[in-house]
């Protein structure tokens, strides 16, 4: 018998791991690595992008005070994620559908809701929930918004509504729930417009990213599904923007869906309740992601250009926050939930128990 | 008017509410050309199209995960689960956003999702396929869950499921697919939801039962009629919520009750109503209430279902029992 294997499985696991390089315009140092894609934006552009992340980081510093000051309820941090976030948000027109996750708040608040709602949201007061925006409420378990997207994607190709798509966001944890695979494999069948984004900040709470899963990449795991997908490197708003708007191009052409995933980090712990990332991170392992920080790299750009200064965005960080101060005051000023309201939302036509129920709450709270 | 079983009056119904309502959706594991693996969606996909009726990859999360979706974008989804015992894969979908929908929107947005699978023993299907999980299912608020015992009340609240805004578990009985025919009126009519319905009128006990044991139930009061016991049986029809008003009514008038339930005893259906004729009836009881149900078993093997699911002899055991306290 000859030694050669009848199937060369190590062969075929090594060939997982060639993937390409992730798509990046500026590294880590501000130098243009694809001048091709940094000539589409102008420099309005350029500032606009930078005023977004600027916009993000001080939502994220006066909402973690807030929260220090206990008027939060539940927040997951986002500093670190903001080219991740906006750059892909900025890609939506009005129109698109949003199915965020738990860290997507700022998304959300740039696709419609306002401040004083995701406030609301976080507090848990069901105002916060009553936003205009086309889009679902931050999604609790991390699967679950890939296979509601799926439907959405299916109801706006059957309403033949033209240039519109769904947007939604998993982080890197999401992608091993089953619903992820479920959701992107439906929109693969019907070839539904749906953009699935995973934002791999390397760690699920504490679980770090290698022991989620062995797939060599995250955007591999749309290939099973029939999908385009790619990395992007996370930090870098001008890729992030650039990836998500040429996904959303190529899908409202009538092709089918598109997952992008993007390689950042969140620079605290997973949310406000408590825990502690030096427990399960290193000081060595999160400098280099610090200095990769995404608005120290276009900030450099922008500055060499004459379009930026310190003075301008210390300015700015002022404005936005004293916005956010406002926005919560307004929050602080409505009313709390009724428990009568709470029975009329829960049936349109309330069961007979339910009727007995809210006469009951409503002579209570009468007095 | 014409005879018709219990499958061929849901497959009416479904036909009615895809030729009223353009927004109506069916789809699921294998209900376009093989029109179901029961046929209870036969021809429809012919008469309606692949865009109306259409199959689905075999994921039931994903299927719910499709049906809110839709719901979100306007359409009212009708999804099939191929068996109830399925379900367990979609539940976050089912209880934990579809259910909430409304409730997170603040009545902004609705959830017009008719769930329809069959559950129910007496086939000898194989394991997962008959589980009786309506103990489960009526513990999540924002869920109705409809259960109709014959083929006119199966056409009436499915049609009623579909057109009402709210989400609706609606579970056929497997046995009852072919087992039973009705005269059932040609074109559209509703039977209401949330409502019980007195199918036979009684004065020394009353049966408070649903599913395939109300034809149980039936068989009793027949053969108790012969001994000159008259008994009252009431179909639930939906049992989240129970009209607990028509049960009250009832034993006001015969001061007795056995409640009959298909499904396991623990938790559920039987002990919900229990509890409600001990809030709110129990001086118009002059016995112990009764309580025919499955014991508290993992759904049985095939072989296994004929002893374990009551029967009407189980049934006319305890009524007598309650007659004689």
């Amino acid at each position: 018998m000859a030694n050669k294997p009848i199937v060369d499985f190590e062969a075929i696991k090594n060939n997982l791991s060639n993937v390409s390089k992730p798509i990046q315009v500026l590294n880590e140092n501000a130098e243009i690595t694809d001048q091709e894609i940094f000539d589409t934006f102008s420099d309005d552009d350029l500032v606009e992008f930078m005023k977004k992340m600027v916009w993000e980081r001080a939502l994220h510093e006066q909402t973690m005070n807030f929260s220090r000051q206990g008027r939060m309820g539940f927040y997951a941090p986002t500093e670190g994620e903001e080219a991740s976030e906006m750059g892909t948000v900025l890609a939506m027109k009005k129109q698109d559908y949003l199915l965020p996750a738990y860290r997507d708040v700022p998304q959300l608040i740039q696709h419609g809701a306002t401040v004083t709602e995701a406030y609301l949201w976080s507090r848990g007061h069901v105002v916060g929930n009553k936003f205009k925006a086309r889009s679902m409420m931050p999604q609790i378990i991390i699967g679950a918004a890939y296979v509601e997207a799926a439907g959405v994607g299916l109801g706006i190709k059957k309403n033949k509504e033209e240039d519109t798509i769904a947007f939604t966001y998993t982080g890197d944890g999401g992608t091993s729930q089953g619903d992820s695979y479920e959701g992107m494999n439906f929109a693969g069948a019907y070839q539904a417009p749906v953009l699935f984004i995973v934002q791999n900040n390397g760690f699920a709470i504490s679980t770090p990213r290698v022991k989620q899963t062995a797939a060599p990449t995250l955007a591999q795991k749309a290939v099973a599904a029939g999908i385009p997908s790619v990395q992007v490197d996370g930090m870098d708003i001008l890729a992030c923007y650039a990836v998500a708007k040429a996904a959303r191009d190529y899908m409202v052409a009538g092709n089918g869906p598109v997952m992008i995933e993007t390689l950042t980090y969140r620079f605290g712990a997973h949310s406000s309740a408590g825990d502690d990332p030096k427990r399960y991170r290193t000081k060595e392992q999160e400098q280099p992601w610090f200095e990769k920080d995404p608005l120290i790299r276009l900030r450099k750009v922008l500055e060499d250009k004459g379009l930026w200064s310190e003075e301008q965005e210390d300015k700015l960080v002022d404005e936005y926050k004293a916005s956010f101060k406002e926005a919560i005051k307004e929050a602080d000023n409505v009313a709390p939930d009724k428990v009568s309201d709470m029975l009329k939302r829960t049936f349109e036509i309330p069961t007979p128990e339910m009727k007995q129920e809210i006469d009951k709450f409503e002579a209570k709270e009468s007095k | 008017m014409a005879k018709k079983t219990y499958i061929q009056a849901i497959t009416d119904a479904l036909d009615i509410v895809l030729e009223d309502d353009p927004k109506t959706l069916i789809f699921g594991e294998d209900v376009g050309k093989n029109g179901g693996v029961f046929r209870t969606t036969q021809g429809l996909q012919d008469k309606y199209g692949e865009d109306r009726v259409f199959d689905t990859p075999l994921a039931e999360s994903g299927i719910l995960g499709l049906a809110t979706g839709l719901g979100l974008t306007g359409w009212r989804p009708i999804p099939e689960i191929q068996f109830m015992g399925f379900s367990f894969e979609a539940v976050d979908q089912i209880a934990g956003q579809l259910a909430r929908m409304r409730f997170r929107f603040d009545g902004l947005k609705n959830a017009p999702v008719t769930i329809r699978t069959p559950y129910g023993g007496g086939t000898h299907t194989a394991e997962m396929h008959a589980d009786n999980l309506e103990n489960f299912f009526t513990g999540i608020p924002g869920l109705r869950v409809v259960m109709p015992s014959n083929p006119y009340d199966a056409k009436g609240l499915l049609i009623s499921s579909v057109e009402n805004n709210d989400p609706v578990l609606f579970m056929e009985n497997l046995k009852l697919y072919r087992s039973m025919k009705d005269d059932i009126p040609d074109g559209k009519y509703t039977v209401p939801l949330d409502k019980a319905n007195v199918v036979r009128e009684g004065n020394d006990i009353t049966i408070v039962a649903y599913g395939a044991e109300v034809n149980e139930a039936l068989k009793v009061a027949d053969t108790l009629a012969e001994k000159n016991v008259s008994v009252e049986v009431i179909d639930l029809r939906t049992v989240s919520p129970i009209d607990t008003e028509t049960i009250f009514k009832s034993i006001q008038k015969t001061h007795k009750v056995v409640i009959v339930q298909e499904a396991q005893k623990m938790a559920g259906v039987g002990a919900q109503v229990a509890s409600a004729i001990a809030e709110g009836a129990i001086l118009s009881l002059d016995a112990p209430v009764g309580r025919v149900a499955a014991p508290n078993s993992v759904y049985p093997f095939a072989l296994g279902e004929d002893i374990w699911i009551p029967r009407a002899k189980e049934i006319e055991e305890k009524v007598n029992e309650i007659l004689n306290y």
